[in-house]
Order: structure tokens, then sequence, then C-alpha cells
């Protein structure tokens, strides 16, 4: 904070290293913004501890497993079994479309582009705008492009006589989903490339390697760490997002599990949504409430876990030996 | 203790520089290199001849390294190198438009100033090289790896955990490891950009002794801003000053009776 | 030592390496590959753009009429009117338009006919009921409708007659953006100038992490929240009318931007060049001073960049703002409820038929917001390029 106020005990030292005078300015200020970060902290604190006592109650084995019946403001026979798998299938099926396109656009980005040239920077500057984008507009893009669009001419295409593809559909949510968290994967994934020395690029390019034989059996590899906590981030963040699944798929009921790519499946961050705002009662629906959102920060904790681990193996397997 | 050879360190010519010169096999033509548009190499002609080694010195900035990675062809990576005149090595043009630069580079072998061993086990460094021609069976590459090693004095140290990082060993044990990395798919050149520098005396001399070793089999291009190792090792010098071949002669010449003033001022330190 | 023999066996060994490129077909496949693969950013963005603008483009042009008294063409006239103008008047698509038979059209001008015979007399004396509420003018300037006392600004799409006017959502928009930015951008500035300039290094470890921790909480939780808890603490201590309002809302949604203006404005605060911070502490300036009067005036316009994109995030933001407020209610104050353009698009969205004004309307709404996102995102990126640049440049 202030300036070090210490005395020399020097015993000819008439130097004294003390401060003048309170620097009040510099303390209030200092301690001002201290405070900010403090809050910030605290409101984290706070919402993370309100869902956990909350929800820790409600939350039980019969919760999680359970199908429930269209009445789902009902605490006794409520389940949210169905929402757990739909969020998962669907963030599974978008990480199989966004992990490839990304990291292919990274290799690009670092390995093959010039940096100056036009084309780079345009790339460059679709993926800063692809994160901008707000999520309901990644919503509208999936219901005019990939429903009425895509969806439609497959049916049309495939003789379908009713809407199989050109409907709200698993497929066409994670697709727009892919689309939504491309950058945060892009980015992972260039920042793990660029931590790669040169060195070694040199040397296995001096050795008679091709560039495409370097990337694959070098770079890559080394990279892999990095890639992965790009999908780590993706996932993170596409499971708790609601509004781009709004119109593309998700189901205020089902009555079964998604099981095909054009089922519609039912979703913990929609059902959450129903359950606060389209409650009868909001006191009985409370502790159900809680319990579902406990249950999303879990599977997203657990998601995260899982994914934290398998990299720090594939770390510890690169550190060792080739 | 193991024993340690201390080389002499007085410019003597111990080397076979006065025996026949070679064969002319790198000739360089005329060849200036522009990065953008500043001149870093300005018309260098130079014979290099082959199974001897050759030092290029000179100060810092005056385009020996750059001279170097162009004989491999190592300055293509750069965007904004342009080069006239011509290198023929084995008397084919290797900037012709149809050369295959990965069968150039299977030809020309390199080692860096830093040496940059793949994050992978002993084995696996110099499996890879051997890999990528065509090596795949398990007893060739054993053999060929086992080679290797010892043409470059590491066998003995590591013959025992080949499957361990390559990263856990020592500076002069990693330089010497990319040595082995780069002679095991048997170039006939080797180029080496100031491969002791960044090592302490000890590991220095080893290397030295190697390269005195491999020049039977190889033909060496070193650059170095180290005279004294020059003296020690090469059988003919090319001095460059400023993106300019000052002179080019057998080492022993260069360091006792130079033809140039500005050789002579630098060798005997005048400057550098 | 080897003489002419040796070199022609040498040289017939360096023959191999006149292969050329072309003896690399994979390395250059995999590199077209490779390119078409990354213009497929490019192509989102491009496509996100143009298909949100298709369903909404008959608004622009005109061809929508939501009036709800019209002339309507008699059946037997179908052949005296151009395809495009039965389209608008039939409000269907060119595509399905184009697999209708003449029967077919011709049954749908007869329905159109009895619904206009079917509406009672006192609608067709209404002026309303002749608008077109679907051009321009009604959907920006306010409009004395019937029943009201004053040209007012409507958003109310149900109904007989639909009311279309924009200006509430802008206005719904901007009341819980602003105070979202107001409550966030002191904040998360202050933490940013505590973090990277005044705090040990240690702190710094443990104080990122843990914000960007409050970015990974879903906006669907920051809404529970903020329905649940928030708006009883807050209605508490300031005595408002309206318990789920604009300024609970807003509060939330700073919440939410916290985190994105923190990262960006504590990156440009670190990557002033410690020369700067070093040289004002060795002339005796303290810790404050010296981030007041030095780093930040340096770090402004990354600062100015964490504020824009944090912006833009706000104005894109939807759920917590859909879960506090539903009501559209055209009114500056914050304590009253607002309806922005985000939360109206995903509430509506569901009713609203496929292909019919409300639905071009919706779209509209949304592709001028990617546009506003577009351009503050451009603004801010720029901005930051420059900074970063000057830094690094011209050092």
């Amino acid at each position: 904070m202030n300036s070090a106020a210490t005395t020399t005990p020097a015993p000819t030292a008439t130097r004294h290293f003390r401060a003048e005078k309170f620097d009040f300015w510099s303390f209030f200020f200092t301690g001002l913004t201290g405070l900010a970060t403090l809050f910030i902290l605290g409101i984290l604190a706070t919402i993370l501890l309100n869902i956990l006592v909350n929800g820790w109650s409600a939350i039980s084995w019969h919760f999680v497993s359970t199908i429930p019946k269209k009445d789902f403001f009902d605490a006794n026979t409520t389940g949210v079994l169905p929402m757990i798998v739909g969020t998962a299938f669907r963030v599974i099926v978008m990480t199989i479309f966004v992990i490839p396109i990304g990291v292919i656009t990274a290799i690009y980005l670092t390995e093959y582009a010039a940096n100056t040239s036009i084309i780079t920077r345009i790339i460059r500057a679709a993926v800063n705008n692809l994160a901008g984008v707000p999520s309901i507009v990644f919503g509208l893009f999936g219901l005019g492009f990939f429903i009425n669009f895509v969806g439609k001419n497959m049916d049309y295409l495939l003789h379908n006589t009713t809407a199989v593809w050109g409907q709200p559909a698993l497929i066409w949510a994670s697709l727009t989903l892919a689309v939504m968290t491309l950058p945060v994967v892009i980015v992972a994934t260039e920042e793990s490339l660029k931590a790669i020395p040169p060195g070694l690029r040199e040397a296995s390019l001096a050795l008679g390697a091709t560039k495409l034989e370097t990337i694959l059996k070098i770079v890559l590899p080394q990279a892999l760490p990095g890639i992965m906590t790009g999908g780590i981030l993706a996932v993170s963040r596409a499971a708790g997002e609601v509004a781009p699944i709004l119109f593309t798929g998700v189901a205020y009921y089902m009555a079964s599990l998604p099981s095909h790519l054009s089922d519609q499946f039912m979703d913990l961050g929609n059902h959450i949504f129903v359950l606060a705002t389209q409650s009868p009662n909001i006191e009985q629906t409370r502790p159900i409430l809680y319990a579902t959102v406990l249950v999303l920060l879990l599977l997203t904790f657990a998601l995260n876990i899982v994914a934290i681990l398998i990299r720090a193996r594939v770390r510890k397997k690169l550190r060792a030996l080739g | 203790m193991a024993e340690i050879s201390i080389p002499k360190l007085a410019p003597q010519a111990t080397t076979t520089a006065d025996a026949t010169p070679g064969a002319p096999f790198i000739e360089v033509e005329n060849v200036s290199l522009y990065y953008g548009a500043s001149k870093a190499l300005k018309n260098i002609s130079v014979k290099l001849e082959e199974k001897l080694v050759t030092a290029f010195i000179g100060p810092s900035g005056c385009g020996k390294s750059t001279l170097l990675r162009c004989l491999n062809r190592m300055n293509d990576l750069i965007d904004s190198v342009r080069i006239e005149g011509a290198i023929r090595i084995g008397g084919h043009d290797i900037y012709a438009r149809d050369v295959d630069v990965i069968e150039l580079r299977k030809r020309v072998g390199m080692v860096f100033q830093k040496s940059n061993p793949f994050p992978k086990s002993i084995y696996e460094n110099v499996a890879y090289g051997l890999r990528l021609h065509g090596v795949k069976n398990k007893a060739d590459l054993d053999a060929r790896i086992e080679e290797s090693l010892q043409q470059s004095a590491l066998w003995e140290e590591v013959k025992d955990r080949l499957h361990s990082s390559a990263l856990g060993l020592s500076g002069g044990q990693q330089q010497r490891l990319c040595i082995a990395r780069a002679i095991a798919i048997k170039p006939e050149i080797i180029l080496m950009d100031e491969p002791a520098s960044a090592l302490d005396p000890i590991a220095t001399a080893r290397i030295e002794d190697l390269i005195l070793d491999l020049k039977k089999e190889f033909t060496i291009v070193i650059v170095t801003h180290n005279m004294q190792q020059a003296a020690r090792i090469s059988d003919r010098t090319a001095f460059f000053y400023m993106g300019e071949l000052v002179e080019f002669a057998a080492t022993s010449k260069i360091f006792t009776n130079p033809a140039q003033k500005r050789t002579e001022d630098y060798v005997s330190g005048r400057f550098g | 030592m080897p003489n002419q023999n040796h070199n022609s066996r040498r040289s017939h060994g360096w023959m191999g390496i006149h292969r050329g490129h072309k003896a690399r077909p994979v390395e250059w496949l995999a590199e077209k590959f490779i390119f078409l693969v990354s213009l497929s950013a490019i192509l989102m963005v491009l496509l996100i753009f143009l298909f949100v603008a298709r369903e909404a483009l008959p608004v622009f042009f005109g061809q929508t009429n939501t009036a709800l008294v019209q002339k309507p063409i008699p059946a037997d006239e179908v052949d005296k009117h151009s395809p495009a103008e039965l389209q608008v008047y039939l409000e269907i698509t060119p595509d399905e338009f184009g697999k209708m038979s003449k029967t077919t059209l011709r049954t749908l001008m007869e329905v159109k006919v009895e619904a206009q015979d079917e509406i009672p007399e006192n609608f067709r004396n209404d002026p309303d009921a002749h608008i077109n509420t679907t051009e321009w003018k009604y959907l920006v300037k306010p409009h004395q409708w019937d029943n009201y006392t004053k040209p007012e600004y409507i958003w109310q799409p149900v109904g007989q007659i639909k009311k279309f006017n924009i200006i509430p959502l802008f206005v719904g928009t901007l009341k819980v953006t602003l105070i979202g930015l107001l409550f966030a951008v002191p904040l998360a500035v202050g933490a940013a100038i505590y973090v990277s300039q005044m705090a040990r290094p240690r702190v710094r470890e443990v104080v990122k992490p843990a914000i960007e921790l409050l970015s990974g909480v879903p906006s669907v939780v920051v809404g529970v929240f903020a329905l649940l808890v928030m708006a009883t603490v807050l209605q508490t201590i300031f005595h408002y009318q309206t318990r789920l309002n604009a300024f609970v809302a807003g509060l939330a949604l700073g919440f939410a931007v916290i985190p994105v203006i923190f990262s960006i404005a504590e990156d440009a605060l670190t990557s002033v060049p410690r020369a700067y911070t070093q040289a004002a502490l060795a002339l005796g300036a303290s810790r404050w001073q010296t981030a007041w009067q030095i780093v930040l005036p340096a770090a402004l316009p990354g600062v100015f960049a964490a504020a824009v994109l944090g912006f833009g995030r706000a104005i894109g933001e939807t759920m917590i703002v859909l879960m506090v407020c539903s009501a559209s209610v055209m009114s500056w104050s914050v304590f009253d409820s607002a309806r922005s353009i985000t939360t109206t698009i995903a509430a509506e969205m569901a009713e609203a038929v496929n292909g019919g004004p409300h639905y071009r309307i919706l779209f509209m709404l949304g592709a001028l917001l990617f546009v506003a996102t577009f351009v503050s995102n451009m603004v801010g990126d720029f901005v930051i390029h420059r900074f970063k640049n000057k830094l690094e440049g011209k050092r």
C-alpha cells in the first residue's frame, strides 16, 4: 500500500525513511479497488453457495434417474433424467463437429498462413466476430439455415412425406452450438500451437520431413493438451447455453429419451428456465428448481473434471517419452 | 573419474589441411540473398570440397549462418527471402525449379546452435529420420540407431536408457543426440550452425573430437564464431564480413599468413 | 582423393533431387484441404447474416401486409395479378407458390374473401383496421391507435390489430444494458487495476481464475439467482413497485458481463511495459499513483475496448433478462419492467407463425442485433489491435 514506513536504526544516520504523511488517496483507492475485487468474488461465492445450500437437500438418486410425467412441478414424481441425457447428447455431438474444424483452422492459421496476407486477416476477423455474436442470433441462424434450408431440402431430397429433418432436431441444435463454440476451440488450439518452439519444426524439416509430416508427427502430439483445453472450454460453454437451442431442438416435454439425431430433446438449462418462469406455485417448485441447477452445475463440473484428467494423463505421457 | 582430453588451445596445423585438396563438391556461384529490400549476402562465390571440414568465420551478422542455411534451403521457410545466383551440389543446381526439397535435405543434414531434440525417447529421436525415409524393420532400426549413437560417441552413455526421454540428457549429450539423429539417415553433407556455442568447454571438446572423426565419412561445413575452434578442426576456412566473402583458403594459411588485411585484423583479434 | 570417377557416381546420386514438387500430391492436397476448412469461419459469418436477413427480407421490401381489412381479390381474378402480388396477398413464400396448383390458389383466395366478409361491422369502421402495421413508419414512429389518448410506441404482436413498433424494445435493451454497464465497468476495471497493479503476484494467480469461474456460470443460473434472491433483496432495500424490473435485470446482467470486461482490462493493464511502472516507483510514487497516473492512461485504449466488448456481450444476453422481466412496457423508468430485443425474440418466436409477419419482424430484429454486435466487435478489436501495436511497435 504505502511506501515502506521504516526507520533505519543506524547510530549515526540522519536520514529516516518514514513516510512524511499518510497518503490518504493512495490508501483510499487501493482499498476501493481491493473492495471491488472482493465484491466480485463475493457475488460468485454467494451464487454458488445459494445454489449448493438450497439444491443439496432436494437432490436424490431418484431425482436424477427418473423420467418425469407431464407435470414436472410435482416434487414427488419429478425427475431430470431426460434433461441430463439431452444435454449430454447435444454436447457430445457438438464436440464431434467442432473439434476437427477448429483444430484444422488453427493449424492453417499458425502453420500455413502468411501473417500478412489478406485472407488470413479476414479469417481472423471472422473468428473474432463469431465470438461476439449474441446467442439468440445463433438460434435464429439455426432456424433459418439448418432447419428451414438444409433440413427442408433434405426432406425434399429424401422424399419424406412428413417433416423429419425440416423441424427442430438434436442434430441442428448440436450444429448450431458447434458454430457458436468454434472460436473457443480455434483460439485455444492456436495458443498451444504457438507455444511449441520453432526449433522442433526446423529439426524435423532439416531431416527431410514434409510440412504435413512435421505437423502430424511432432507438432500436433505436443499440442494435444491445449486442444483438449479448448474442447473443455467449448463443452462448458455449450452445456449451459439455452438461447441457441430454444428454437432448434429443445422441447418442453418429451415422454421418452432422445434416440435419433432427428429427435427433439429436453435440456437442463431449458428446464431451469421453464421451472422458474412457468411454475404455478413458486414455493413448491423452489427445491426442484435449485436441484436442477445443481445438477447442471455438477454435470458441467464433472465433464470438466473428466476432460482435465484426460489432459493431465496426455501431458504426463508426452513428458515421459514419445 | 572418466578421462577427459583437453585439446591444445594454440592454433596449430594439426588437421589434414595441407593434404591433397578434395574435389569440389558444393559450388556457390555469385549468390546474393535479400531479406526483403536489404541485401544480406553480396555476390558470394566459393567452392567447398568433399570429405573436408570447412569453417565459416566472421563477426556477428556477417552472413555466415545465412549462407549455411542456403545450402539445405532452410531459408525457404522465411517469407521475405529472395536468392540470386546458383548453388550446385554434385553438379546439380539445388534451386532449380524441379528440385524436391525433401530429397535435398535427405542428403544435406543440419545441426543447430541450440540443441532441439524432440520430446520423445532417445531411441525415437534417432528413429524419426530413419522412419521418414523408409526404414521400418525393427532389427534394421536398432542396428542403425546403435551405429549412429556409436558414431556420435553417445552410445556408451545411453545404451541402457534408450527409451527414456531425450530431454533428460545434459546439454552436451543432447547436442550429440542431435548429431546422431542427423547422421543416422546418412547424408553426404552435414551443416553445423555454431553447434558448440551453448556448451561448456568439456562438452565442446567432445564435439570437436567428434567432428574430426566424422570428417572421414561426411563433408562438414561448420559456422563458428570461435576462431580457435576453426583453427583446431577445419581444413579450409572462409572469412565473411558484412555479407561478403573476404577470403577463402586452407586454414593454416588463413591463420598464419592471410592474404587480406581484413582477415588478418579479424584473426588477430583487432575487431570482431 | 576422389576424382573424376567418384564425381560422376556422386553426381548420379544427386539426380534424385530432381523429383519436383509434383512428387508429393498428398502434401499438396492436404494443404488445399486445410485451407478450405479454414475458410469455413468466414463462410459461417456470411451464412449467419444471409440466412437471418433472408427471413426478414419481405419486411424490408414492404412485401408484407397485416392490414386487417384489405380489399379482397375475387378468386376469379387469380390470373390478373402477378405471382409476386399473389404471394404477398396470400402470405406464402415463392417456393410454396410454385408448388401449388391453380385450384389450390383459388381455394385460398376464396377463403380470404370469406375471412374478409366475416369481419364485424364495427371493426370495419375502425381506422386502425386498414393499416398495414408492418410499414416502416409504424415500426419506428409513434402512432395514435384507437382507444389511446395520444400517440404511443406499442409493441403488441397479438390480437386483431398487431402492433409492431420496435422502439420499446430498443429502449428496453438500452435500459438494461446501461444499468448493467454502469454497474459492471467500475467494478471490473477497479478489480483489474487492483489485481494487475497493486496486489502481490500470488493474488493474481488465485483471483484471475476465480473471476473467470464467474464467466463459467451459465446465464440461466444467474437468472435464477436474480429471480429468486436478488429481486426480493433489492425490493426490500429500494421499496419500488414492480418487483421484477429492469433494475434487477440490469444488475444481474452486470454480473454476467463483469468477467469479460475484467479479463480484457486486466490483460491491457498487464501489457503496459514494466519499464513504465518501475520508473515511476523508482521516483518514489506509490503503487496507486503509478497505477492511476502512468499505467491506466497507457492502457486506456485496451480498457476502453474492454468496455466496448462488454457492451456487445450485454446487448446480446438473453436468458437473464428473459427470466426477470416479462412485460414490454415503454417507459424510461428503470423500476418498470422491460423487454429487450433478445428476450422478445426468445419469448415470441415459438408463437409466431412460420413465415408470418411477426416471424419476419423477429428475424429482422435478429439481423439488426447481429449488425450492432458486429460493429461493436470490429471497433473493440480494432482498438485493441492498434493499442497492442503501439506498445510493441513504437517502443
